[in-house]
């Protein structure tokens, strides 16, 4: 399942942080991070929920990059 | 400008005013230390505070740490010698702020920039109750109910028009300026502006699903898939950083180390410490983690803007090396229509055979049959046609003011006993007998795109080395088109699955780095066009399905917009080499002079901040690529 966010952050290299941290979650298969957008596309691994995962890539990309947010 | 943009302007306004006012401040040793850290903190609270945070969350190599680390080792410094000289640091702080609230800015203008281009989508769509006219949500209506487009407003959904005539602006879709006439029974697709009559529209599609929904969705998201080019930047931004806090540290350590055994002359560890900061100012690398990112974004909505929807950055990056061209003939060089190109050996007037013939094929919906009725012009008279008798695959016979006609293919002429002169066109030929006598024939083809030839040229100027053509059609029409547009390579008669055999051979041949375009109208050439390395659709107007399948989609249906598309994204990716060399060259050349002693920080911000400034400048011009 494919799911589009809308975000909020300041920098390129921020937005690329973000996506990292994404990435590494649990229950994400894939992410890109579109800076000029301000979208993030993730893609999430079968059967987890995608709700608690989203909380989870929030809290981590908070950790990277304090000014950024995601609207869930 | 945003409030934090403002807010932003602000501080730097204040701390510059502050700088200035305490360098006429006669003011000494500790009393002048924390005056300075006034403006400072002022400018840089944020920064330093998500240093610290970085260092906590283990996240310590970025540029506010950079930043941080650079200023306050500079205070320090300044202290530790007694010199009193702040502004340095608190300089430094600010100009990089600066940098920032410019990129901030610069980002903000071309992401408003780019949606005003594509300021296609429609707020309301008006329908008609009890008589007058109501706005509604334009999700909310259903596919079949009729809307009302009234003089300056956007058509919100694809649909049929029932009722009144106008104009139609398409060059928020198209690029295209020449408005577009529509009467009763033309599609119209949503997108367009409605120039100058009242239009009431049967909607044909839910505005989900209706063009201006799909396009708005890819153009949206097309830079959510990188280039290479990106994904290398992201790469170097994240083995970049650390590497050059290890230099800087190596340049504050070794050389006093060096000197202090004797195996280098001793210039004191304060100058190293001094040169390890600025080279850490000098350092920043958000001249190009911006500037890349910025200029595809740039470069795929000038694209958008000439009508040429790039999916992503990593199709502007694959256009951009096209080498090899392939076609589909029908739909995309030629017009896909049949039209009537000449009549020849005409016993009696051209116009009389063709009426003739027109009323001959009066009754029957072939395609064929349709052209000649076409090139006619009026509505047959049925009346005057008595005992039509078609003969399957050969043509018709009927009686027309009482002659007998026969209208058909050389073996409808045979059959009857007809001697006939064989055509040298390409194309499909209708001979006609009149009483039993030959008449003449009339030569039917697909009408080569009035663009088509200039089109290929303008492809080998811009630098495309080889353009081939594939058809279902017969050889004789296939290679008549093709010497005519000046193709290099033809492939004739092929199936669906052919084409695609074609393609993946020619896949293969390519030399590596080359990449291979496939060009075709969206119908039922869906496998081909996921198959080549970018596939291009035309003529996608209202086509959802060539939408979805290709990488990039050209809003109307001109050849020549292939060449433009390959011209923008040549330009774009230039910017971006542009961008690459320029800001590591500067860089590079910076950290060099400023670990040999010859720059101080002064330079070193100027460079940072100066670079990225003329980066994200140049990445702007790629939103004007497509123009001219």
């Amino acid at each position: 399942m494919k799911k589009t966010y809308k975000i909020d952050v300041d920098c390129a290299n921020c937005a690329n942080k973000m996506e990292e941290a994404a990435r590494k979650t649990d229950g994400v298969e894939s992410c890109t991070v579109n800076f000029m957008a301000l979208k993030m596309v993730v893609e999430f691994a079968e059967g987890c929920d995608h709700r608690a995962v989203m909380e989870q890539v929030r809290k981590n990309c908070k950790r990277v990059e304090d000014d950024c947010e995601i609207f869930l | 400008m945003n409030k934090k943009q403002k807010r932003m302007l602000a501080r730097i306004l204040l701390a510059a005013a502050l700088l200035l006012a305490l360098a006429f401040a006669p003011v000494e040793g500790w009393p002048r230390f924390f005056l300075y850290l006034v403006p400072y903190l002022v400018i840089g609270y944020d920064i330093l505070r998500k240093a610290a945070r970085g260092i906590r969350n283990r996240q310590v190599f970025d540029e506010n740490f950079l930043m941080a680390v650079a200023t306050v080792g500079a205070i320090a410094l300044a202290l530790y010698e007694g010199s009193g000289d702040y502004t340095e640091a608190v300089a430094v702080m600010l100009f990089y702020q600066v940098g920032e609230w410019f990129q901030s800015y610069a980002v903000g203008k071309s992401r408003r920039n780019i949606s005003q281009l594509m300021d296609i989508r429609p707020d309301y769509a008006n329908v008609e109750r009890d008589g007058r006219l109501e706005r509604v949500d334009p999700d909310e209506v259903a596919v079949g109910a009729v809307i009302v487009v009234q003089p300056g407003e956007k058509v919100p959904i694809d649909g049929v028009v029932t009722e009144g005539s106008s104009a139609l602006n398409t060059a928020a879709l198209t690029g295209e300026s020449l408005p577009r006439d529509v009467g009763v029974g033309d599609e119209v697709v949503s997108g367009c502006v409605n120039m100058t009559g009242v239009l009431k529209l049967r909607t044909t599609r839910e505005f989900g699903e209706s063009t201006v929904s799909k396009i708005l969705d890819l153009v949206e998201n097309a830079s959510s898939r990188k280039s290479r080019s990106e994904d290398f930047i992201s790469r170097f931004a994240r083995v970049y950083t650390p590497a050059v806090c290890g230099a800087a540290l190596a340049l504050a350590v070794l050389p006093p180390l060096a000197g202090a055994l004797g195996l280098w002359p001793d210039a004191g560890w304060e100058t190293w410490a001094y040169r390890a900061l600025t080279f850490l100012v000098a350092s920043c690398p958000c001249a190009l983690v911006i500037s890349i990112p910025l200029s595809f974004f740039a470069g795929i909505g000038g694209a958008s803007r000439a009508g040429v929807l790039v999916k992503g950055s990593n199709y502007l990056e694959a256009l951009s090396r096209t080498r090899i061209v392939v076609f589909d003939k029908t739909g995309t060089l030629t017009r896909g229509v049949f039209e009537v190109r000449g009549i020849h050996h005409s016993r009696m007037k051209d116009e009389t055979l063709l009426e003739y013939a027109a009323l001959a094929e009066s009754a029957s919906s072939h395609p064929i049959a349709q052209s000649i009725r076409r090139a006619y012009g009026r509505e047959p008279d049925r009346a005057r046609v008595t005992d039509i008798r078609e003969t399957g695959g050969s043509g018709v016979t009927a009686t027309v003011d009482g002659h007998t006609v026969a209208a058909g293919n050389d073996r409808l002429m045979e059959r009857l006993g007809v001697e006939y002169i064989p055509c040298r066109g390409a194309g499909t030929v209708v001979h006609m007998a009149v009483d039993g006598q030959y008449a003449g024939h009339i030569l039917i083809a697909d009408v080569v795109k009035p663009t088509s030839k200039a089109a290929i040229r303008a492809l080998k100027e811009a630098g495309v080395r080889e353009t081939v053509m594939l058809t279902g059609d017969a050889r004789a029409v296939a290679d008549r088109v093709a010497a005519e547009l000046g193709v290099d390579e033809v492939h004739s008669q092929l199936l669906p699955a052919d084409k695609v055999e074609q393609v993946e051979r020619l896949l293969a041949e390519k030399p590596a780095g080359a990449r291979l375009a496939f060009v075709g109208d969206g119908i039922n050439d869906a496998p081909v066009l996921s198959r080549a390395d970018i596939g291009i659709a035309m003529g996608a107007m209202g086509s959802d399905a060539a939408i979805e399948a290709a990488d990039v989609v050209l809003m109307d249906d001109d050849p020549l917009k292939i060449a433009k598309a390959i011209r923008i994204s040549r330009k774009c990716l230039s910017i971006v080499y542009q961008n690459i060399v320029f800001a590591i060259g500067v860089k590079l050349a910076c950290l060099v002079l400023v670990a040999l002693g010859l720059a101080n920080m002064w330079l070193a911000i100027f460079a940072d901040v100066g670079v990225m400034i003329l980066a994200v400048l140049n990445a702007i011009r790629a939103l004007f690529a497509g123009r001219g």
